[in-house]
């Protein structure tokens, strides 16, 4: 299972990379500092929609949520220190997070009208 | 002696340091590291974030409306602030890192690590530029 | 009087303490020296109780590895000169390793780690040798070349925070020379290697520091190897599971 979690947060960490910078520069910063005007909602429901704009959104929450879950967990057991089986109960907790959020946004992304 | 197993074996005292609880702390490098993986949390928190957004605008104009004043918040503008920092902290740390962990050939001859960071450095510009073009040009 | 330069020597003298202590000793600023030099001027004229291993000088044999103000190196290759007089050099045993005596460490599990990936060329057709070489190309050699130059210095270990965390961890040595016979277009042992490697305490454990390859003094690049390898196991791992008919 382990090569797989890495192929995971590899690639997580690649979309992340190459794409969050801009979406928060826009949408944490841009928009609500007011340098550029927010996308109005009818053409940012109409681009959400849009199924390349759906597979891209998925990708964009599911790969970052594995990567993140992989290296928190890891960093966590090393500044804490934990060894050996006492890891699982931090790495289900990881895992599941990523898994619960990955089912959220592809729910989200399927059903949205 | 000539036969190993015959040679004298000394109780050894031996000294082991424990690792220390903030060892990360100690070594400028380990500290780079440490920043370096925990810029996961902003990841993980940041993408949260957009799968909310998508969420609002699914439920329509008011939602969408009320997610974006909330963005304005101080806290909110805060937690970005750190969360672009964090982000472009992996982001260049990642694309300097990828050469090691790839091998590409062209015509026989190893690519150089350089030009594999630069060509990630590359992509990255060109994908933000997409991205902004397409969610500005509204 | 000449110049001199102040050395701070870690002392462990299991008889009589039981954790290290610190030593000063004054030595000759001297130009043409290293840092191995200084220390063999201490072990000759100041305290003969000094203990360190060394033997090449020529930074071949791979065992006077020495923390040098935290940073592992090779301290016959260190210039004197790399330190200011002023201050006092700081001369500790390689961290992460248990102390025997002042300066020399326990390397029993490390020779452990390095056997248990089988660091040799295994084939079935062995007898092959009688009749004849085995051939291989220079752009097969290349492939490997660079990850066989490791002397078994140990600095990339005292360098790996892994190490200190995870006392069964392979280490950056033994899994680049695990991927240096990988990589070797006579050996056929790859899977072998990974039964032994694919696991929390084999490649999986490394977190991608990459002190390792800074430290090294051989540029072998344990870091680039282990990642290598991390990524082909993971292509396996893929190709086994979308492809569960084909032969592995």
């Amino acid at each position: 299972m382990t090569p797989f979690l890495w192929f995971l947060f590899g690639g997580g960490g690649m979309v992340s990379a190459l794409l969050l910078p801009v979406h928060v520069l826009l949408f944490g910063l841009a928009f609500p500092l007011g340098w550029f005007e927010a996308p109005s909602y009818e053409s940012l429901h109409g681009l959400v929609t849009h199924p390349v704009t759906r597979l891209y959104l998925f990708v964009l929450i599911f790969l970052p949520l594995f990567h993140a879950a992989h290296r928190f967990l890891y960093t966590v057991c090393d500044l804490l220190q934990v060894h050996g089986s006492r890891r699982t109960p931090i790495a289900v907790v990881c895992y599941g997070a990523a898994l619960l959020g990955t089912a959220v946004a592809a729910y989200t992304l399927l059903t949205i009208a | 002696m000539s036969n190993p197993s015959q040679a004298p074996t000394v109780d050894l005292k031996l000294y082991r340091r424990p690792m220390p609880f903030g060892w990360w702390l100690e070594n400028g490098a380990y500290f780079r590291f440490i920043a370096r993986e925990l810029t996961c949390i902003f990841v993980g928190l940041f993408t949260v974030l957009t799968l909310e957004l998508v969420q609002a605008v699914g439920r329509g104009p008011a939602p969408y409306a009320a997610f974006m004043a909330r963005l304005e918040g101080s806290a909110y503008i805060a937690f970005s602030l750190l969360a672009f920092a964090a982000v472009l902290y992996h982001a260049v740390t990642w694309f300097n890192l990828v050469p090691t962990t790839v091998v590409v050939r062209l015509g026989g001859e190893r690519v150089p690590d350089g030009l594999i960071a630069a060509a990630h450095f590359a992509a990255w510009a060109v994908a933000s530029l997409v991205v902004a073009f397409i969610v500005l040009r509204g | 009087m000449a110049e001199t330069i102040k050395l701070t020597v870690a002392r462990y003298r299991p008889e009589e303490q039981s954790e290290p202590t610190f030593q000063s000793y004054d030595v000759p600023y001297n130009k043409d020296w290293v840092l191995l030099d200084a220390l063999n001027h201490v072990k000759n004229e100041i305290d003969g109780s000094l203990t360190f291993r060394w033997s090449c000088r020529m930074g071949v044999c791979g065992s006077c590895g020495m923390m040098v103000n935290g940073v592992p190196k090779l301290t016959c290759a260190v210039p004197l000169t790399d330190y200011r007089p002023s201050e006092p050099v700081r001369i500790e045993p390689l961290q992460f390793f248990p102390v025997i005596r002042d300066l020399v460490v326990d390397i029993t599990s490390f020779l452990g780690k390095l056997s248990s990936v089988k660091p040799w060329i295994i084939r079935d057709d062995v007898e092959a040798t009688e009749v004849a070489e085995y051939r291989q190309s220079p752009a097969e050699l290349d492939d490997y070349k660079q990850f066989s130059m490791c002397i078994n210095c140990m600095l990339c270990y005292s360098a790996c925070p892994v190490v200190g965390l995870e006392s069964e961890f392979a280490g950056p040595a033994a899994i680049a020379l695990a991927q240096r016979y990988n990589l070797d277009s006579r050996d056929a042992g790859a899977e072998e290697r990974q039964d032994v490697l694919n696991e929390h305490e084999g490649m999986w454990g490394c977190t991608f520091v990459g002190e390792c390859t800074k430290v090294c003094p051989k540029n072998v690049d344990p870091a680039g190897a282990i990642q290598l390898y991390k990524m082909a196991t993971a292509q396996d791992w893929m190709k086994s599971m979308l492809l569960p008919w084909g032969a592995k």
